[in-house]
């Protein structure tokens, strides 16, 4: 970006106004619909729900009070909250590590295949499809009969083994990998892809070299690709991270947040349209940003610096 | 050297069964859903779809019991023709069947040396004579859960059927009129285009004027001000719903289309400049250079150099943000509600009020699906393309 001034000449110079004019409408509703909200949202998180006063009339009697803070109280200590976030890390270490490991094994083998687009096209599918119909694609799969006919796929295969047909999402100890697994079947494609390119960017030669010394495919997996492309593996972690942390529609279209499977993005929303707390609300948000940023900001440079390799 | 051989050869084959076996569980659930959209209410909440091959309901039991005497297709005795809907309408459940069963006739047992089944053995029977006589025609195939999908339809049997025996809802005309119910997908459908289209183009267009006043043209500030909008791209979408929707309240654009429109445009505009600035400040700079020395004012240079120029990257952008809209959900619930539902909000309203509605369900998900996917296996290229740059987006 420092090059910019030497690319624009003088002859570009056209007048004061003119670029202004270029910038205003950008300009106005970026300020009305991303800077003011934004500040508007740091300022409701201090105040009480119906923003009337200070967050401290939120305080409940003979319980600890946090004050002008009482909505980050609630924020970080409340029940309900820390499920949120339980839920919220279980999502992050299952569906990062699910995705990326999935997303470079079909990487490393389509790159074997003739019919690498077509996989690779499947794999990439549910990308193109909204949450909303992903979440009905996957309850149909754990659909769960009560009777002696089951409909969903995932039952029939237990009832066939001889098991018994599972409530797969409001069974408290397995609902949210089970939420998690539609995570994985959406955002597997997305690894794939950017991990593929990095692959085909390895050079030949090195890994024929140590073919040829004797490696086994195995080892030139492990010792030559994956440090090749580590930079790339972090990029697409990282992505998948502020992914996961603003995860929102698979839960709510399929447990509704019910039966423990609570994240932090889906609590925000219920707190705001089902029980009007704007102040709890706005706090959710603030803290979800907190958490989010840091990330943001180490991916926007990751990828930076790799693009100014390049 | 022969086993050596055959190592070698599986060694060659196991990639090829990974990833066909993935692929195929990758296509699965897609797959069922399809299937299951297409098939009868009835049969959707009685076998898995991946039954969908095998034979009707009963055949088995029919052949056991009546198809010797009676013939395959229920044709072989005169008399007692089971291909005759008014013959089998007597005896059209099992409690009936069962008495006729245990009738003898000519003085022999009616099944001969057979027992008489049980009551579950003899409804399935009473299935299969039904559909053999045509008084339940029940293909295995049909299309009305995509009419009753479209036109909103909410009853216990079919829009075709409703109409056909004139019991229809009160706000249903049976006509192409239905297509606009507020309940159903054909409604949505078009709402979802009237609020992704104008949600596409507004900011693409904002962000082309403010990338080419970041590339191509001198003013005061220009780094730090790119700097700031880009860096934009880090707040959530979530920390700016509450404010803009109680604004909204205020000025009456709660459930408008403006209000969507403005609300995608401003929160697309600071990824969109990202790339628009960085495709546009790739372009040779001889070219603008030239122009402006020949005279060129800078909105001919914009929108008869830079804009031409800058399609690909619009391509990919337009797609992103097009689908990006078309399948969200959060900011059409907060903002457009049941005002005007979009596809995405209709589901997710079926799904939570009517439970196990599948053929409606499965429907449903598949005419909202289907642009997204046309859109991706068509323009597969452009799409991926803007599914990865935009990946660092909030």
């Amino acid at each position: 970006m420092a090059s910019n001034d030497s690319q624009v000449p003088a002859i570009m110079r056209q007048g004061k106004i003119a670029p202004w004019l270029y910038l205003l409408p950008a300009l106005l509703v970026m300020t009305a619909f991303i800077v003011y909200p934004g500040l508007n949202t740091f300022l409701l998180s201090f105040r009480n729900n119906a923003n009337t006063g200070w967050a401290g009339d939120n305080c409940v009697a003979g319980q600890t009070c946090w004050g002008i803070f009482e909505n980050f109280h609630y924020a970080l200590t409340s029940e309900i909250m820390l499920t949120a976030f339980l839920n919220n890390l279980k999502w992050i270490v299952f569906m990062v590590t699910g995705t990326v490991i999935l997303g470079l094994l079909i990487a490393v083998l389509a790159d074997r295949v003739k019919y690498e687009p077509i996989a690779k096209a499947i794999i990439f599918l549910p990308m193109a499809i909204s949450f909303v119909g992903a979440g009905v694609i996957w309850k149909f799969m754990y659909n769960f009969g009560t009777g002696e006919t089951q409909i969903g796929i995932l039952n029939a295969v237990v009832v066939a083994l001889g098991g018994k047909p599972v409530s797969w999402l409001t069974e408290p100890q397995i609902n949210t990998f089970m939420l998690i697994i539609v995570g994985v079947w959406m955002w597997t494609g997305f690894c794939m892809t950017i991990l593929a390119a990095a692959i085909k960017g390895v050079s030949t030669e090195i890994l024929e070299a140590a073919r040829v010394d004797g490696a086994t495919e195995w080892m030139v997996f492990i010792r030559i690709m994956i440090p090749q492309i580590l930079p790339t593996i972090t990029v697409v972690m990282t992505t998948m991270v502020i992914n996961v942390l603003k995860i929102f529609d698979i839960v709510y279209v399929m447990t509704g947040g019910n039966y423990g499977t609570e994240v932090i993005a889906n609590r925000m929303y219920k707190e705001m349209y089902s029980s009007f707390n704007t102040g709890r609300a706005a706090a959710i948000a603030i803290v979800l940003i907190l958490v989010i940023v840091p990330a943001m900001i180490f991916n926007i440079r990751r990828f930076r610096e790799q693009e100014s390799m390049r | 050297m022969k086993t050596q051989k055959i190592k070698n050869w599986l060694r060659g084959l196991s990639p090829h069964v990974i990833l066909i076996i993935v692929c195929a569980l990758w296509l699965l659930p897609t797959f069922g859903l399809l299937v299951t959209s297409f098939r009868p209410v009835q049969d959707i909440n009685e076998t898995g779809w991946w039954k969908i091959l095998d034979a009707p309901k009963g055949e088995k039991e029919y052949n056991t019991y009546c198809a010797e005497c009676h013939g395959k297709d229920g044709k072989l005795i005169a008399e007692a023709d089971l291909s005759n809907p008014e013959l089998v309408q007597k005896y059209r459940r099992s409690f009936t069947l069962i008495v006729l069963l245990k009738k003898e006739i000519d003085g022999k047992p009616h099944l001969g040396e057979l027992e008489v089944p049980d009551e579950n053995i003899s409804a399935n029977i009473a299935t299969y004579m039904r559909r053999i006589s045509g008084i339940e025609s029940r293909p295995r195939f049909t299309l009305s859960n995509y009419i009753d999908a479209l036109v909103g339809y909410r009853g216990n049997t079919t829009y075709k059927e409703d109409c056909a025996a004139g019991t229809q809802a009160v706000d249903l005309f049976c006509d192409t009129r239905d297509l606009g119910n507020a309940r159903g997908m054909g409604r949505a459908f078009l709402n979802s285009l009237l609020v992704a289209i104008p949600s596409t183009i507004l900011p693409i267009l904002f962000a082309a004027f403010a990338a080419y006043a970041f590339s191509w043209m001198d003013f005061k500030g220009r780094q730090w001000l790119f700097a700031l909008l880009v860096g934009l791209q880090v707040v959530p979408l979530q920390m700016t719903l509450i404010p803009i929707s109680r604004l909204y309240a205020q000025l009456g654009l709660n459930g408008t289309f403006l209000g969507i429109w403005l609300f995608h445009t401003g929160f697309g505009l600071p990824y969109a400049i990202y790339l628009m600035r960085n495709f546009l400040g790739s372009l040779p700079r001889e070219i603008f250079e030239s122009a402006y020395l020949d005279g060129a004012s800078s909105w001919t240079a914009f929108y008869q150099l830079a804009i031409p120029l800058s399609l690909p990257a619009i391509a990919s952008l337009g797609i992103f943000q097009f689908l990006w809209i078309w399948n969200d959900l959060l900011v059409a619930l907060v903002f457009l509600g049941g005002e005007h539902p979009v596809l995405t909000y209709q589901i997710g309203n079926m799904v939570t009020s009517l439970g196990s509605g599948w053929h409606l369900l499965t429907a449903a998900a598949f005419i909202s699906m289907a642009l997204p996917m046309i859109v991706f296996l068509s323009l597969q290229k452009f799409f991926v393309r803007g599914m990865l740059a935009g990946s660092v987006k909030g």
